[in-house]
């Protein structure tokens, strides 16, 4: 099933057959990935394929009914989220989700609430400030009225203060200019390189998403329809046509998209 | 000298409906939720109190009372919701509603039947004496509310800006799912601030004890907390305060100056005027989200 080789660094987190529901509706249905130490990985696809959804279930706000999630060797699916953070994986959600009344530097403390070294926590306080400058700048100003693409950066800043080892990004280019998209995965690659955070990075813009990370996962209708290198993914025609929109040659009566898309089920 | 001295008894009256509308504030905050006991909560409190330190009861004095019925409320108010609301999650909003307003019929009619409907007042050290300055007479009992609100105030103000765990109360009642991805345990936060505000119950039912009579319908008090809770913008502490120190100042003056029977409808006329001209209050805070 997976394509990587054995030289490949170990796996740290091994989704097995999950599935999850909300209320009656089946949001993903038996999905398996892996996600190696040191990696960006990525999950593409449309909206409504589930992928946030299983970054959901996967930092435990959401149970899955089946299904299992392994970390470091360790079961961890249906756990309560503050436990999931505790080992070792932090969620920055979709659509930033900070806290706007209180102020920049309080909402970076609270990414450590899992951690009790306050000395340590200082010090990734500075970490966060030095990939981030901006955000030293207007610590004591208001969380919520930063601009978008600071409130992302703060999103992100603030998930590294509880030293993940594998962090959930759940869409963070969404509403930001094309500019500052570039430069927020330009921190994400960085943070990989020089932190060691492992990734895990859910995108609809998969361009950007693709030159990221070192593999790719794509999504549809909540099942895992493509799975390779990111570079193989990004040279793929289905991938080039679906998600880069690369036009291929002129389709038959307009339906090669359609039909195309059939054969993936 | 007479309008001095109205003003005096209004604000001590007032920082009672103040600390009341906090508590309804701080779990409004938290959960979402109005807890329509929280009158209720008040009234326990000062009966717990009075349980522990009248010679009527178990006479163990004032200052062991005290403390003993500030804790027996924050366990209360922390196990209420670990035991019966926390489980009412996702339930909507009139089913809560409703689950506490059966909870202060439930209370009013236990403290009945342990305490009796009579009228009782807290035993203290210092009933009686007062303070004058020229032709005021000042009751110690109520400055002694004013002091003590202040010092509660103060108190709470640190916690919720400076601990750790104040912080993540703020942050789990800003946003909810945001706190959850952080780490913060949510559940029991909630469980806390129920307890933070069961504690506030019982200092405010403390200090209306100890400056008059309380009997176990005391907690319908509860409603004119509300609306102050409401003038001062529901999820605003200073807010609530500030409401409840206008409403208790307006009680004696508009009595006193006013025709018969305005009192009473003062509070009710002071929140309708506020929801017009202010719909969220004087201390709004609502904010939209950024997208």
């Amino acid at each position: 099933m997976n394509q990587q080789n054995d030289a490949s660094p170990k796996t740290i987190l091994k989704i097995d057959n999950l599935e999850s529901y909300y209320g009656p509706i089946v949001a993903i249905r038996g999905v398996s990935l892996e996600v190696r130490e040191g990696q960006i990985v990525t999950v593409l696809g449309a909206n409504g394929a589930g992928k946030t959804t299983l970054l959901k279930t996967i930092s435990g706000v959401m149970d899955p009914e089946k299904g299992t999630i392994a970390f470091l060797g360790e079961e961890i699916q249906g756990q309560e989220p503050d436990r999931v953070v505790r080992k070792g994986i932090v969620h920055v959600p979709e659509g930033r989700e900070i806290f706007p009344l209180l102020s920049v530097a309080e909402n970076i403390e609270l990414g450590a609430y899992t951690k009790n070294d306050k000395a340590a926590s200082a010090n990734d306080m500075e970490m966060v400030y030095s990939y981030f400058p901006i955000l030293k700048e207007r610590r004591a100003q208001a969380a919520g009225t930063l601009s978008g693409g600071q409130q992302q950066m703060l999103a992100i800043g603030r998930g590294l203060m509880a030293q993940p080892k594998l962090m959930l990004l759940d869409e963070p280019s969404l509403g930001l200019s094309p500019l500052l998209t570039q430069e927020i995965f330009e921190i994400i690659r960085r943070l990989n390189k020089e932190q060691r955070v492992t990734m895990m990075l859910v995108e609809q813009n998969a361009r950007v998403a693709l030159d990221t990370a070192d593999f790719g996962y794509v999504m549809e209708l909540g099942r895992i329809v493509m799975e390779d290198d990111a570079e193989t993914l990004n040279n793929s025609k289905d991938v080039q046509e679906f998600y880069l929109g690369v036009s291929q040659e002129e389709s038959q009566r307009g339906q090669k998209r359609w039909k195309q898309r059939k054969t993936w089920r | 000298m007479d309008f001095i001295q109205l003003l005096a008894s209004g604000l001590a009256n007032g920082c009672v409906y103040g600390l009341i509308a906090l508590g309804f504030v701080l779990i409004y905050k938290a959960t979402e939720a109005v807890n329509f006991a929280q009158g209720d909560f008040m009234m326990l409190g000062a009966f717990v109190c009075i349980g522990f330190a009248n010679d009527d009861f178990m006479g163990q004095g004032f200052w062991i009372a005290v403390p003993l019925a500030i804790l027996v409320m924050a366990v209360f108010g922390y196990l209420f919701n670990w035991g019966v609301l926390r489980h009412m999650f996702g339930q909507s909003q009139t089913s809560i509603v409703i689950l506490t307003i059966a909870l202060g019929f439930i209370l009013r009619f236990i403290a009945g039947t342990i305490w009796s409907h009579e009228p009782v007042s807290l035993e203290t050290p210092f009933a009686g004496q007062d303070i004058r300055f020229g032709g005021v007479v000042l009751g110690v009992d109520e400055m002694l509310v004013v002091v003590v609100t202040i010092i509660l105030t103060a108190c709470l103000f640190v916690f919720f800006s400076k601990t750790k765990i104040g912080v993540a109360m703020q942050a789990a009642s800003q946003n909810q799912l945001a706190a959850y991805y952080m780490g913060i345990p949510v559940k029991r936060i909630q469980s806390l601030v129920w307890g933070l505000s069961g504690a506030v119950a019982a200092v405010a039912g403390i200090l209306f004890a100890s400056k008059g009579a309380i009997d176990p319908s005391a907690g319908l008090l509860g409603i004119k907390a509300f609306a102050a809770a409401a003038i001062g913008g529901f999820g605003s502490l200073p807010g609530a305060l500030l409401g409840g120190i206008i409403i208790g100042i307006v009680e004696p003056l508009s009595s006193r100056y006013g025709p018969p029977g305005v009192s009473q409808i003062a509070p009710y006329a002071i929140l309708l005027l506020v929801l017009i001209l202010r719909p969220g209050g004087i201390f709004s805070q609502t904010q939209k989200k950024k997208v």
